[in-house]
């Protein structure tokens, strides 16, 4: 079943063009992977379904209605989260409060009432401390929990955006390079986390990646793009075959 | 001796006052506070009521440029439109004081919201100069609406009285202030452990990724803009029933800084720091008078250097700050805290 379609995507900055006339279909439930060389417009492409971007042409479908429109927090209460690439944590606040934060949608508690901390909004905090606690179990971040996310090691706040995108109890999840920058272990981890989350919580993942490794193991299906083209789709094993991705990724032999 | 802090329930791990040594300290600090007014001077209670409610206003201004982000000079203008409006409303229509002051703090925080929809768009010294702009014409309006200002000539407020009990002195009005002032406390630092608090601190820390967790930046921008208006205008009106007559001249654009360096030098995005920052600053001037006073009288022949000493000295003293704790008076407050917490045994 197809969860969430992008048709004919364009995006234009000024006269710059970073996406042309890109489609393409994600099932529920699978892991889905855009990859392409840098600057192919994978992230303009994520910025394009979470809302950060609004295409000049084209159309984005989730669960069979249009959002084209709608604004990233309406996004967001549909089912749709994302984590950034260059971390866009809350960088103030403990590894707690930020994965609070992705509570926000399921929260209800207006300015009186949690100005007065009374009843309903103090039973709602603790219940919501529940959820939270158990996404720190989750992917294994206790020890962490209280201290304040900018004094966090690189790897640390890869995974705490993570869980608060989990927090949201999103039906797509959207990761922007989760594993940039990690050792071999750190991906190792990652890898897993995204395996469980989409197994065991049957979460849809798109995710754009470059190391080509985990893409192949990990995914279900592979979208590839460059300079703002889609250049190639389907299974890894089918990708890897396809001449224009050897050609965009590893160039042309002179004739 | 206490070795650790260990809670058990999530419940537990919430509350803000969380061992029992400290509630005992707060209890005792709310008594001494409460009871001031039985033994200290006028002169004291004065400083202290003036205190009282910069602590309000400083709330007020950390909740919207500390926790929100956004940074506003409209704090003289929006004391003033708490100030005017309360006394227009006690005048005009005879109501008593407590309804006056929550009808001034509403009337605050519907215009403040107004004067807050350009923040959506801007922000930064953008919105510092917009918020600026929104202060001179607010000074204007309090000069020319003389039907409702009193204009130049400015407004005499009635006597706040609850029956035949007029609250007609410092000492009585100190009462007024201080409950308000701890329900201002208790009601920031809950609202900070919520949902819209925390919404608040995220479109600080990161506005977009705010947005994609689903925040809805200009609603909750206008409801910072709105709560810290209210709590402005409850100080601006608290600050009139002080003064008794206040007039355009009430609140000039340097209450607004004072404001600012109040949060900046208590901590921005602290409930703590607002209070250190009120006292402080409040003080400030105050102790520098006595000192340049009592070193005139030693000095007869430096008396006019000595009077311009003063202002000098504040700014080095605020330059200081910002060099050494720029997090706040309210950061180090919670490193002595924590070293002493688990003194000698620090592990």
């Amino acid at each position: 079943m197809v969860q969430l379609s992008c048709s004919d995507i364009q995006l234009n900055f000024g006269g710059v063009r970073a996406l042309s006339g890109v489609s393409f279909e994600v099932k529920k439930g699978e892991i889905f992977a855009i990859i392409g060389p840098n600057g192919a417009g994978k992230s303009s492409m994520l910025n394009c379904i979470s809302g950060v971007y609004r295409p000049q042409v084209g159309k984005v479908s989730f669960e069979g209605g249009d959002i084209s429109s709608r604004s990233p927090a309406e996004r967001a209460k549909m089912g749709i989260a994302r984590s950034f690439q260059n971390i866009a944590l809350f960088k103030g606040m403990t590894v707690l409060d930020n994965l609070l934060i992705g509570r926000h949608l399921h929260q209800h508690a207006g300015l009186i009432q949690g100005g007065l901390f009374f009843g309903p909004a103090r039973r709602e905090e603790i219940r919501h401390r529940e959820f939270v606690e158990e996404i720190i179990e989750f992917l294994s971040i206790q020890g962490i929990r209280n201290k304040v996310v900018g004094t966090l090691a690189y790897g640390f706040q890869k995974r705490v955006e993570l869980a608060r995108a989990l927090a949201l109890e999103p039906k797509v999840l959207l990761l922007d390079e989760p594993m940039a920058g990690m050792n071999l272990e750190e991906k190792e981890d990652m890898s897993r986390f995204i395996i469980d989350t989409n197994e065991e919580r049957g979460v849809t993942v798109i995710m754009i990646e470059h190391d080509m490794g985990v893409v192949m193991d990990i995914s279900h299906s592979v979208c590839v793009l460059d300079f703002g083209r889609k250049i190639a789709g389907g299974t890894p094993e089918e990708v890897q075959q396809d001449p224009h991705v050897i050609k965009a990724y590893l160039g042309e032999e002179d004739a | 001796m206490q070795c650790g802090d260990f809670k058990t329930s999530y419940a537990a791990d919430m509350t803000i006052f969380d061992t029992r040594s400290t509630r005992i300290w707060v209890f005792l600090l709310v008594c001494l506070i409460f009871s001031a007014p039985l033994y200290s001077s006028n002169y004291l209670l004065d400083v202290a009521n003036r205190i009282g409610i910069a602590v309000i206003g400083a709330i007020g201004l950390n909740i919207l440029t500390g926790f929100t982000g956004l940074i506003s000079l409209g704090n003289a203008a929006f004391m003033a439109i708490g100030a005017f409006s309360c006394g227009f409303i006690g005048i005009r229509f005879g109501l008593p004081f407590y309804l006056c002051i929550p009808m001034a703090g509403l009337i605050t925080a519907g215009l403040g919201m107004v004067i807050g929809i350009p923040s959506l768009r801007i922000k930064g010294l953008y919105l510092a100069m917009a918020t600026l702009a929104a202060h001179f014409i607010v000074e204007f309006v309090v000069v020319k609406w003389e039907s409702v200002t009193g204009g130049v000539a400015g407004l005499t407020m009635k006597t706040p009285a609850i029956g035949s009990f007029a609250l007609d002195s410092d000492r009585k009005l100190f009462y007024l202030i201080y409950l308000v002032a701890v329900a201002s406390i208790f009601f920031a630092r809950n609202l900070f452990r919520t949902k819209p608090g925390k919404a608040f601190i995220a479109i600080r820390d990161q506005a977009i990724s705010a947005e994609v967790m689903g925040v809805n930046l200009l609603k909750y921008k206008l409801l910072s803009f709105g709560i810290s208006s209210f709590f402005v205008g409850v100080a601006g009106a608290l600050a009139a029933y002080q003064a008794k007559i206040i007039s355009p001249e009430t609140f000039p654009i340097t209450v607004a800084i004072d404001y600012l360096g109040m949060i900046i030098i208590g901590g921005l995005g602290s409930v703590l720091g607002s209070i250190f920052g009120a006292i402080f600053i409040t003080l400030l001037p105050e102790v520098l008078r006595l000192a340049t006073t009592s070193l005139s009288s030693s000095f007869p022949a430096l008396v006019t250097v000595f009077s311009s000493l003063k202002d000098l000295v504040f700014g080095i003293l605020v330059i200081v700050f910002l060099i050494y704790e720029p997090n706040g008076m309210a950061a180090r407050w919670y490193a002595i805290k924590n070293y002493w917490k688990l003194y000698p045994f620090s592990h």
